[in-house]
């Protein structure tokens, strides 16, 4: 535990207005990007863009992007366990229809 | 360890901790490691419309196009906003500017209820529609956004070929799956809706200890944790709102 | 709560009968039901889960009785159903999860790292009552006909077909995590942010890197379950279909959910008791634990692979055979970090001066039992044995060997060591060794038939069976009673002790750490006298000089 970390950054309100103009772009891009027909890549597009936001928002509005290594590691760490539930889960309905005769590996 | 000189008998410190630094670093961590449990909330209804997306991706665009985008998109602004003067407010107790911290979380309580009241119409919209899930639910006189068709038995033809066969137990079986959507949506929308009003309520209790001067350039801690909350509801819905109102949209251009 | 500032001066001039402790700082019922002091809370989650745990029993004591002949004569098959259910219910939800975590973690994590209090006292607190108002839920439940689902509430039956009580246990079980998120937040909190000056990650018992892996647990699997009850619950009550497959929904993402929670929350049960069996083991083998950093990264792995191993639950739920192999690869894996904790207890153990007072008799039943647990638990991770073996016999008693051959030994064994630091009183060490061998026999006289009848194909579940199975039934029964006398007379002498058992002192068992070496027994209400520092690695017995008498020794604050 050092002491430096408890004194907190604090963000300045043009950071907040930078911010928050690139959250209202995204946003109305992520709007338009959906009325384009792109195929499988558009769920990719909107959920790259979701994810710019919200790294957005984690990272300046909730100060993330100054904070001690503790704090990255919670937010890393959550996000990362939602992926593994996700990615196992994901794993069985993806691969629940192969055909295990096909012998796909050898 | 923790120099306790300035702030060591502060009002708002308990009397187990060493300073008011220590205090606040523990309720950071606490407040980030709630939202972490909040991940995982969410993360559930996200993992089943993950799974029930993939398995059924023509009825979630089907079922998509019946919402109101337009609300959705000014939900997103009026959400956005609101995440905006929360990190102004934050920013201002942060100053000791009390005066515009109590204009600023005003602000953000009534861009929070804008929000709410928007969401009362669409689902007020839905209940109407019969597109709530349980008994009375009924797609049947929703158009199709790929033909521009009725649902009720055409829709087979273009959705998809291999059932054509089947044609009316295949609309029962897309109302099923429509109906799986709706249900998520309301979970989902429900749940977020909910934790907004937490917030609401939370704001207001700011404003109150804001105005009783309970705030000061030493202690704003529970601002700053109000604020993380706020803004996390704000990034459950930044990816609501794709994920529900936009799938499928390009049938209609 | 108003902070009592105790002068170390006035402290040593007092005699050590009149000093005042957690126990005699207030008498009123207010004092205890809104106390915020973490030894409290720790004493009223003891009194609770030591309840729930007495009601479960009577539920397995119902079903024994019904299996001891084939026919079911006693309870008819529904209500078979709700025994075994609520069994399960009341034992995992109410007495397991909670048990270490709430009673001795409460109790102890504050004194071994030093500090004043957790971080959070109102919410500790809280957690209590949020477990309360779950438990009477469930206790409605009980009292208004059961529920007949198992304890798992697999949709589509628990949402669809089941005509019992299942919202209000459901919504009773919502509750109930969110005390369990709230204790593993705020002791994950306590652990970064309280430990006292000199107190670094490597210096901390075991039992506390027993407790933070614990937390972390509780912090990322519960809300899945939450969310998973709640779309349960909302298929119950609303008929919309999440996981009703009439209604277009997948039973087995229910699964997924429900297990993505509920096998991590088995090391939520076992990891503190691992926790506990550190300090036992050492203690009485008067050695340094063998292998620190080894054990205490064990604990991490803890964290990261019983989250990834839920679908061995899952091999013949139709889920794809795909995911099954690497569930069942992976579940090999997770064995790794058991066997470290065990091979170096037993490392610890050797060549140590073993003396063999209760606590240390539990760690012994619990490296049997854990073993035979743990080890039957490879044979079910192996997929062609599972298929096998599924749904019968076999599995309950694997499970039971775990939980209550692992974690009920290593309750019972931090209960009797730190017994004496509760209540600054000594139970009786005849009886209850005496005590510890009837459990011990009675748990495997119980249990070890079950693998036989599970290996010969008896199905879990039912109340009737054929006749040729009666035989090793009847041992289980028998055996089952003389584990119910067993924790009879546990629950007996240890009453007895409160009022009748000899003064303990400050440290009866000459162990090592802050909360046997730097406070009284029972502790005062801030635990210590002055902030203790620590400059030295845990179980440091070799630079003990146990030849003194450490009680005479006491001098409080100097």
């Amino acid at each position: 535990m050092s002491d430096d970390h408890s004194k907190h950054h604090i963000v300045q309100p043009s950071t907040y207005a930078a911010i928050l103009g690139a959250l209202l772009v995204f946003t109305v891009l992520t709007y338009y990007v959906a009325f384009i027909d792109l195929g499988v890549l558009s769920n990719f597009v909107a959920m790259g863009i979701a994810v710019t936001k919200g790294a957005l928002v984690v990272l300046f509005f909730m100060h993330i992007f100054y904070s001690t290594r503790l704090l990255w590691v919670v937010v890393v760490g959550s996000f990362g366990w939602l992926a593994l539930m996700l990615i196992l889960t994901l794993g069985d309905y993806v691969t629940r229809h192969w055909d295990i005769q096909q012998r796909i590996f050898f | 360890m923790h120099s306790s000189d300035h702030s060591a008998h502060h009002p708002a410190l308990a009397h187990h901790f060493q300073d008011l630094d220590q205090q606040k670093d523990a309720t950071w961590l606490a407040m980030w490691v709630f939202l972490a449990t909040e991940i995982m909330f969410f993360g559930g209804l996200f993992l089943a419309y993950v799974i029930y997306r993939s398995s059924y991706p023509d009825a979630f665009a089907i079922a998509s196009n019946a919402l109101n985008v337009n609300m959705g998109l000014g939900n997103t602004f009026v959400l956005i906003i609101s995440s905006f003067t929360m990190a102004m407010s934050v920013y201002s107790a942060q100053m000791g500017q009390i005066g515009r911290l109590v204009v600023f979380l005003i602000l953000t309580l009534i861009l929070g209820s804008t929000f709410l009241g928007v969401k009362y119409f669409e689902y007020k919209d839905k209940f109407e529609s019969h597109l709530v899930p349980g008994r009375h639910f009924d797609f049947a006189h929703h158009h199709d956004p790929k033909t521009g068709e009725l649902l009720e038995g055409a829709h087979s033809e273009s959705a998809n070929k291999a059932t054509e066969a089947h044609s009316s137990g295949h609309s029962e079986k897309a109302k099923r799956e429509i109906q799986i959507f709706f249900s998520l949506y309301f979970a989902m929308t429900g749940l977020h809706a909910f934790h907004m009003i937490i917030g609401a309520g939370l704001l207001t209790w700011l404003i109150v200890l804001a105005l009783k001067g309970r705030f000061s350039r030493e202690y704003n801690s529970p601002v700053e944790l109000v604020g993380l909350y706020w803004h996390f509801v704000d990034i459950v819905w930044i990816f609501l709102f794709p994920l529900l109102y936009l799938i499928g949209r390009h049938h209609h251009g | 709560m108003s902070a009592h500032v105790i002068d170390s001066q006035v402290i040593v001039q007092t005699e050590h009968k009149e000093q005042e402790n957690y126990l005699t700082a207030g008498y009123s019922l207010k004092s205890w039901f809104l106390t915020l002091d973490h030894k409290r809370i720790a004493i009223l989650y003891l009194i609770s889960v030591t309840a729930m745990f007495f009601v479960g029993g009577v539920f397995a004591s119902l079903m024994r009785l019904e299996l001891m002949t084939p026919q079911s004569d006693l309870f008819e098959p529904d209500n078979f159903n709700k025994l075994f259910t609520m069994h399960g219910i009341v034992m995992v939800f109410f007495f397991i999860i909670p048990a270490v975590p709430g009673v001795l973690g409460n109790f102890l994590l504050p004194l071994m790292i030093g500090a004043k209090d957790v971080a959070f006292p109102r919410l500790n607190l809280l957690s209590w009552y949020v477990y309360i108002v779950g438990a009477a839920f469930t206790m409605f439940t009980i009292v208004s006909g059961g529920v007949d689902t198992g304890w798992t509430f697999y949709t589509p039956y628990s949402t669809s077909s089941s005509q019992t009580h299942v919202v209000p246990v459901v919504l009773g079980l919502f509750i109930t995590g969110f005390s369990s998120i709230l204790t593993g937040l705020n002791f994950m909190v306590t652990i970064h942010r309280m430990r006292a000056p000199g107190l670094s990650w490597f210096r901390l018992p075991l039992m506390v890197w027993s407790i933070y892996a614990t937390s972390i647990i509780q912090i990322l699997g519960t809300p899945v379950i939450a969310v998973t009850l709640m779309m349960a619950g909302l298929e119950k009550v609303l008929r919309i279909g999440i996981f009703d497959p009439n209604l277009g929904g997948d039973p087995v993402l229910f699964q997924h959910l429900f297990w993505f929670y509920s096998h991590p929350a088995v090391y939520i049960m076992i990891v503190p008791g691992m926790g506990v069996i550190n300090e036992v083991v050492t203690c009485f083998s008067r050695r340094s634990i063998f292998g620190y950093r080894a054990i205490a990264f064990a604990n991490v792995g803890f964290v990261v692979f019983s989250f990834v191993v839920w679908g061995h639950h899952m091999i013949v739920a139709g889920q794809s055979v795909y995911s099954a192999l690497i569930f069942s690869i992976l579940s090999y894996l997770v064995g790794i970090f058991s066997a470290i904790k065990v091979f170096n207890w037993t490392a610890t153990m050797y060549k140590g001066s073993i003396s063999f007072d209760t606590p240390m008799l539990y760690v012994f039943g619990f490296q049997g039992l854990f073993l035979i647990g743990g080890l039957t638990g490879l044979f079910l991770a192996a997929l062609g044995f599972d298929v096998h073996v599924h749904d019968t016999y076999f599995v309950v008693a694997h499970f039971h060997y775990v939980m209550v051959g692992g974690l009920v030994m290593a309750f019972l064994a931090g209960i009797h060591f730190w017994w004496p630091k509760m209540f600054g009183r000594k139970y009786p060490e005849s009886i209850a060794r005496f005590s510890m061998i009837l459990i011990f026999a009675g748990f495997n006289l119980t249990f070890f038939p079950q693998f036989i009848l599970g290996y010969l194909g008896m199905p879990r579940r039912y109340a009737s069976y054929p006749d040729e199975f009666q035989v090793l039934n009847i041992m289980s029964t028998a055996g089952g009673s003389v584990l119910g006398l067993g924790f009879l007379l546990t629950a007996a002498y240890m009453i007895w002790s409160l009022f009748f058992g000899k003064e303990a002192g400050k440290n009866p068992w000459k162990a090592t750490g802050l909360e046997w070496e730097k406070t009284t027994s029972p502790p005062p209400t801030e635990n210590f006298f002055e902030t203790p520092t620590v400059d030295e690695e845990p179980y440091n017995y070799a630079n003990r000089d146990f030849t003194k008498d450490f009680n005479e020794e006491v001098k409080v604050g100097a």
